[in-house]
Formats: structure tokens, sequence, C-alpha cells
């Protein structure tokens, strides 16, 4: 009886809870404006305090070769981001190169040629890889990885070919370089490149397999030339995604890379990244020209991702509508 | 029937791609394998009593030096790190604390990290969690709206950029303003990398409740908000709380905003406006450290955030797993 009242008065629009409709929308509306509020003051945060850098040295904080934050009688300081810059595009190359051929061959594997029983169990592994702390890849790479890489891959193959190839050069010293940082951002990266490989590949319509089969295709024919190629943008997006990835990872660059803003031609030298070049000097900067010039860097590596995620989502929400569309 | 001429090598590349494609994954779950092994078993191996009852001991190695006792390892050779780690409890027995810090024995525990994880990362998740759940509620409730893309768009921003961008933007905000590192600063900067992660897992879950549970609701006379509250969102909730045991996870890991916002400390510390201790921080530090003892207690935290890791994980996957199987 009680209840039957509780409906009548909604229906009759008296009860308060009627009127509650208003404010539910405007709370959820204000809450959910933080998150946008949130990307704004990120950005103009970082914009205003990069100012004063930004005016003194303009686009050469983040090209210019020479980054001397030491003030000293004969020399002003100088910040030029280069070294760094150069050091996070390296080895965020160098973790592409390796993490995409790998990426789509799980990502193949997992939607288009697994047993179902093992697809589940296989997917959690890998988003496993994605959940561990990037920390973790750091004491990792330090202590087991560096140490057993520079035995078996960066002394010999230096020694072998490093009189050749400049890139290749040793001496290796402690083993830190842009190379071992690359392997280690290749295995962070992998999960995120495999798991939306394997999503946009799952979003091919049935019809393009069996087409491609129909006429006599092999199983990896179908995939290669019917599949793949229908899931292309995504595909794109996916490796964007990776590399967005890869240029802000912080903690494996700081352990790995060497820290050091010499630029060698070797992968095997140390080097810096940015995102591990503002984790060094930022919480020990001297001057506030410094501070300014180390949150350029940060401020360009938001940037960059924004543009990075934005073309992605894109890339994927395209792939998307046009599978949900039904075009073939 | 006549075969195709090239029949064979098709054949061939067929059967040499889709082996590619197996062989990759293995590729990938060789280093988790061997990630997921080390931590656990080094790691494993660094716990003690003391480990989780102790804070920072310094490392006697003056005292060491003037013993004139050999060290127990070339600390030239960088294997004998992990032997060290590996063999500590047999080399060092705790008899002559000297010699363990070159042994590799572990001095002192961790408590003051945990303690201090605890409170960092479980004051972000309370900062984040209504505007993440009320974000999450827009998104789900809202879903066709201009606004909802846009607000979606910046949670991806959000997640995508690099995590020591919200240190930097933290560091600026609130530790150069305040002229202090503190724990509060920290748990700002994981409450921006936690919003997203609560936002999108409430949204995806608040999604998955049928719509037939809406109209019902609607059916009996219920305002929006009503129902949401009453209906969808219980409906929902061990989703819900899966996400945010996800954001728990992924904040107690987050390193580089912690660099620049809690530096870290060595005592045991419960104030939340003057620096703490973390597990993160601590293990990153331990990492660079020169003494053995302290490599491996950078280990032993590995464990400890490892394991809360993959505990978290594992309870999401089986809590998921029995919601889909329930209602299939």
């Amino acid at each position: 009886m009680a209840k039957q009242q509780h409906a009548e008065s909604w229906s009759n629009g008296k009860s308060v809870l009627r009127h509650g409709d208003v404010p539910f929308r405007i709370g959820t509306v204000v809450l959910a404006s933080c998150v946008v509020g949130l990307v704004l003051a990120m950005g103009v945060i970082m914009f205003v305090s990069s100012g004063e850098a930004r005016t003194a040295f303009g686009w050469d904080v983040l090209v210019g070769q020479v980054w001397n934050p030491v003030v000293t009688d004969i020399a002003e300081p100088t910040f030029g981001a280069w070294p760094a810059v150069r050091g996070t595009l390296l080895s965020s190359l160098v973790a592409l190169v390796i993490a995409t051929p790998l990426a789509m061959g799980i990502g193949i594997f997992l939607a288009e040629l697994c047993p179902p029983a093992l697809s589940t169990p296989l997917s959690f592994l890998v988003e496993l890889l994605a959940a561990i702390p990037s920390v973790i890849y750091g004491v990792w790479g330090v202590f087991v990885f560096v140490p057993f890489f520079n035995q078996v891959f960066s002394v010999p193959v230096s020694d072998a070919l490093g009189d050749y190839i400049p890139w290749l050069a040793g001496p290796v010293a402690t083993g830190r370089g842009v190379m071992v940082t690359g392997i280690i951002m290749a295995i962070m990266i992998l999960p995120t490149i495999a798991s939306l490989t394997r999503d946009v590949l799952r979003l091919v319509p049935n019809t393009q397999r069996e087409a491609m089969l129909a006429i006599g295709a092999t199983r990896w024919e179908t995939i290669w030339l019917a599949v793949v190629p229908y899931s292309r943008a995504g595909i794109i997006g996916a490796v964007m995604l990776g590399l967005g990835r890869a240029l802000g990872e912080t903690m494996a660059a700081t352990l790995l890379i060497g820290n050091s803003q010499r630029i060698s031609e070797s992968l095997f030298a140390p080097a810096t990244t940015a995102a591990s070049l503002v984790a060094n000097e930022l919480t020990n900067s001297v001057s506030s020209l410094h501070e300014s010039a180390l949150i350029t860097v940060a401020f360009a590596l938001f940037g960059i991702t924004l543009v990075l995620n934005l073309g992605a989502r894109l890339l994927i929400w395209y792939v998307d509508r046009g599978m949900a569309g039904g075009r073939s | 029937m006549n075969t195709p001429k090239n029949y064979r090598w098709r054949k061939f590349v067929d059967q040499f791609m889709r082996g590619s494609a197996v062989v990759a994954t293995g590729c990938a779950v060789i280093p988790l394998i061997a990630i997921i092994g080390y931590v656990l078993t080094l790691g494993a191996s660094a716990l003690s009593v003391q480990f989780f009852t102790d804070i920072y001991q310094p490392p006697n190695m003056a005292q060491a030096a003037t013993d004139g006792s050999e060290p127990a390892f070339d600390p030239n050779d960088p294997f004998a790190g992990i032997g060290a780690t590996q063999d500590g409890a047999v080399v060092g027995d705790g008899s002559n604390p000297e010699a363990n810090v070159y042994a590799g024995a572990p001095v002192g525990g961790v408590l003051h990290g945990i303690v201090g994880t605890l409170i960092i990362t479980g004051l972000g998740l309370l900062l984040a969690l209504p505007i993440g759940i009320f974000a999450g509620i827009y998104l789900s409730e809202y879903r066709n709206e201009r606004y909802a893309t846009i607000v979606r768009f910046c949670c991806d921003v959000l997640s995508g950029s690099p995590s020591i961008v919200a240190g930097v933007v933290i560091y600026v905000l609130v530790v150069i303003q305040s002229q202090q590192f503190s724990a509060f600063a920290g748990s700002l900067a994981l409450m921006i990398l936690m919003i997203p992660i609560v936002t999108r897992t409430t949204e995806e879950m608040l999604k998955l409740v049928p719509e037939s549970m809406r109209e019902a609701a609607r059916g009996l006379g219920a305002p929006t908000w009503y129902s949401t509250f009453t209906v969808i969102i219980p409906a929902a909730l061990p989703g819900i709380v899966t996400g945010v045991m996800l954001a728990f996870a992924r904040g107690a890991g987050e390193t580089a905003p912690l660099i620049l916002t809690v530096l870290g400390s060595n005592v045991m510390s419960t104030d939340l406006f003057a620096p703490m201790a973390s597990l993160p921080l601590l293990t990153y530090r331990y990492t660079e450290s020169p003494y053995p003892g302290e490599n491996t207690l950078a280990w032993g935290a590995a464990f400890v955030l490892m394991m809360l890791v993959l505990v978290m994980n594992i309870l999401v996957r089986v809590a998921t797993r029995r919601r889909a199987g329930a209602s299939r």
C-alpha cells in the first residue's frame, strides 16, 4: 500500500523527489566539467609558467644544443633541451621499431589464430604487462636486463661492428643507454598496441574473411590482405597511442638511459630523455629560468601526447564508426 | 585437380607467418614471466619481519671500510649485485652488520614507505572518487550530448598524458606556492591520474546495466536521479568497485609525479603537509643506491608493489568474469 502511494505521489508531481532531476543534472555536469577544467588548467598553468624560458630562448629551449643551468663568471646559463628531445625521440623510435611488429603479431594471434580457450588467459597476461608499475620495469632493467643484454648483445656487437657503424660504436660502459631504454619501453608499450590491434581486428566483419577464403586464399593471405587492411586506420591509431606512452615514459628511462647531456651517435652510449630531465632536475632547479625551461619541456611533452591522443582517437573512432555502419 | 604453381610457396608463407604470430606472442609472455619471476623470487628473499616493521637504517659503510675486510663480491661486476641479493641471507648471517653492507643483506625496512603509500594513494583516491564517479554518471546517462564527447576526450587526454606532467602541474601549483614538498601535493597529482580510470570504468559499467532496468524504473514513475541512485548504480556497483581498485593499484605504483611533489623521506611521517616516504619512491632511490643492502630493499619494495598490482588485477578479473557469466 505504501509503495503504491509512493508511486502515485511521483505521477502527481507533488513529491519533492520530482524536483531532483535539475540538481542531479547540474551536479553531474559540474563534476564532469572538472575533468575538462583540469585539462585546461594543466595547459594554462604550464603555458604561463613556461613563459620566462620561452621569451628568453624561443624554440631554442627545445632544439638548442647546450643545456647548462650553472651560472658562472664566464658564461650565462643556457637552456637547449635538444639532447633530451633527441634521446626521447631515439628511444621511442627503438621502442616502436621493436614493439610494432611484435604487437601486430600478438594482436593477429589473439584475434584470428588463437583457440578461444587460450585467448582469454593470454589477453589477461598481456594486459597484466600494462598494469605493472614502470618503476618495476626500471628495477628489473637495472639489475637483470642491462647486465644480461650487455654481455650477450651490446659488448659483442659493438666490438664486431662498432668500427663500421657509428650508431653501434662502443665503448659500452655501464650498459645504460638509448638501446636498453628503447627495449624496455618496447616491452611496456607492447600491451597497449597489442590489445588495441586485437580489438580493431575483431571488429572486422566476417564477410571479409569468408569472401577471401572462398576464392582460395590461405589463412595468412586472408588476414594480411582482407582483415588487416580493413582495420589499418585503427592499427595506426594503436601505434600512435603506444608512441605517446613511450614518449612520456619517465621512470624506466630515468633509471636506464644514464642521464647524460652529451650527444653521442652510438645507441649504446648514455643519453637523457625529456621526461627524465624534468624528473631529475625540476626539484633541484637553480633559478627560475631553469625551472621555466624544464616546465617548457614538460609542456611540449603534454602537447605532443595530446596531439597523438587526438589523432589516435579519431582514427579508432573512424574505424569503429565505419564498421558499425556495416560498410564493406 | 590441378594445384596452382605457387601453391607450395603460398603454403610455406602461410605457415611461416602464422608461426611468427605465435612467436611474437611468446616474445611478450617471456619478459612478463621474467619480470614477475625475478620480482617474486628476489623480492621474496628480501622479505623479513624487519622489512615490514622497521624503517630506513643507514648502511654503515665507513666502519666497513676501516674494518679492512674484503668485500664479499667485486663491486665492479654487474652480476655480483644479483648474486648478492640471492645469497645475501647466507653470507650476511646478521652477526656482523658491516659485512651485511657488502653482502646485500637488507638493513632496516620499508614500513614508512608502506604507510606513506597507503596515505598518499588513499587520499588521492578519495579526492578522485566524487569527480570520477559523477563524471562517469554524466557520460553514461547523458551519453549522446555533444558535451559528453568533449568530457570523454578530456578523460583520454588525462589518461594518455605522461604521469610526470601531473607532477609538474602540481609542483608549480602547490609545491612552489606553499614552499613545501608535501604528501598532500602527491595526493593531488595522483588524483589527476586516477580520475580518468574511475570515470571510464564507471561509464562502462553503467552502460552495461540493461536498458530494460532504466525503462522499468521510468515506468514506475521514478525521476532520472532517483532511478540512477537506487537502481542503476546498485546494479553496477561491483563493476565500479573494481574500477576503483584498479585506480588504487595504478596510483600506488606511480613514481614520477611523487618525485616532484612528495620528495620522499627516510623517517616515519604521517604529516600530510610534510614530505613522506612512499614505496615506489623507495624502490627508485634504493635501485640507484650503491649499497647492495638497499638494492635488496628495492627488490622487496618492488615485490610489495607487484603483489598489490597482481592481487588487484586478479580480483578484478575474477569479479568481472563472474559478472559477465551471471548476466548471460
